[in-house]
């Protein structure tokens, strides 16, 4: 089995409690329709599960296929220099339809961001090393598609239907709670 | 589930047609290590597929100075079609006549559905396998095998 070559850190994106007893890591792509999917089942399932997990977002742009997938993800990078990655991660994934420099631009408005800094940041490829390593590391870790989740650590080889994440999960959960005992 | 070649075995020769008028031969890219990736079908329908992976990550083999072709039993118009539509940079290698020939010979042919396993070879530079992984069908495999297997190869 498939496993996460980069443990979860400080360096990354996480939403819930990093101590949470369940970690969901997906790599995804902006411009994946099938992450575009993934995206309200993720929100689904952090709303049932609440406080016994977290999700941390890491990039894997398949740039050969999706033209602004590598824009888009420096795009939230760059919000994230400013505070506002899951702002930006989430509008993304809300406007996946209309993507190019001009949504990019107003979405960054939109979260009080310089369209200006945006465009500097875009150019000078400032965030580029930064999604290159997350994607090097999703290779070793054997992201084979996107998205490709991991469940504490774990490649979820199933779908990633609400019912089939959530499965695997409760899973990891009631191992937890069995292991207090 | 066949067995595939394992590590240690000669790499089988083999030419395939990898452009409408051009062959390929393992023994032509003797002195690099190759990698082969047997795969069902051109058109599988995600994205991020794994040939679609392997592309992206190219970068990543060449640093070994390694050779990707991938292989399935579709045509070379299809193979054509299907590089053109993803982007592809490495070779579609078409193991279309006789059908699975060199498919067998790596015993990754799945005789029942008539295409290939999802199979993977790296071949060193002098042509012996140096490690190889059947996936099961509806998996794709990742690159991390891979990786990791030319990283042990011997400099």
């Amino acid at each position: 089995m498939s496993a996460l070559s980069i443990p979860v850190s400080a360096e990354d994106h996480i939403q819930g409690d990093p101590a949470a007893d369940c970690t969901l890591v997906e790599y995804g792509d902006y411009q994946c329709p099938y992450c575009g999917q993934a995206y309200p089942i993720v929100k689904k399932l952090q709303k049932h599960l609440g406080k016994r997990l977290s999700f941390v977002f890491r990039n894997f742009p398949l740039t050969q296929l999706h033209p602004w997938a590598e824009s888009a993800a420096e795009v939230a990078e760059f919000a994230a220099a400013n505070g506002k990655f899951w702002q930006m991660h989430d509008l993304l994934y809300e406007n996946q339809a209309r993507f190019g420099n001009a949504l990019f631009v107003e979405l960054s408005e939109n979260l009080d961001l310089l369209p200006s800094q945006l465009q500097a940041a875009v150019t000078e490829g400032t965030y580029h090393a930064r999604v290159r390593a997350d994607f090097a590391g999703g290779v070793r870790s054997g992201v084979n598609g996107t998205p490709t989740f991991f469940i504490n650590g774990n490649r979820h080889d199933g779908s990633f239907d609400f019912d089939s994440l959530n499965d695997a999960i409760e899973q990891i959960l009631s191992q937890r709670t069995h292991a207090r005992r | 589930m066949p067995n595939i070649l394992p590590a240690g075995k000669t790499a089988p020769e083999f030419s395939l047609p990898v452009t409408p008028d051009q062959k390929l031969s393992l023994s032509e890219l003797r002195g690099k290590p190759v990698i082969l990736a047997f795969y069902p079908a051109d058109w599988s329908p995600v994205c991020g597929d794994q040939m679609a992976l392997y592309n992206e990550i190219l970068s990543e083999f060449q640093k070994h100075g390694a050779e990707l072709i991938g292989i399935s039993v579709d045509g070379v118009w299809c193979h054509e079609a299907f590089a053109k539509d993803r982007h592809l940079h490495f070779p579609l290698a078409a193991d279309f006549e006789p059908k699975g020939e060199v498919a067998r010979s790596y015993g990754a042919y799945r005789a029942e559905e008539g295409v290939c396993e999802r199979a993977l070879f790296v071949i060193d530079r002098n042509g012996v396998i140096a490690w190889s992984y059947l996936s099961p069908v509806a998996i794709n495999p990742g690159a991390d095998g891979i990786l990791q297997a030319l990283e042990n190869l011997p400099k």
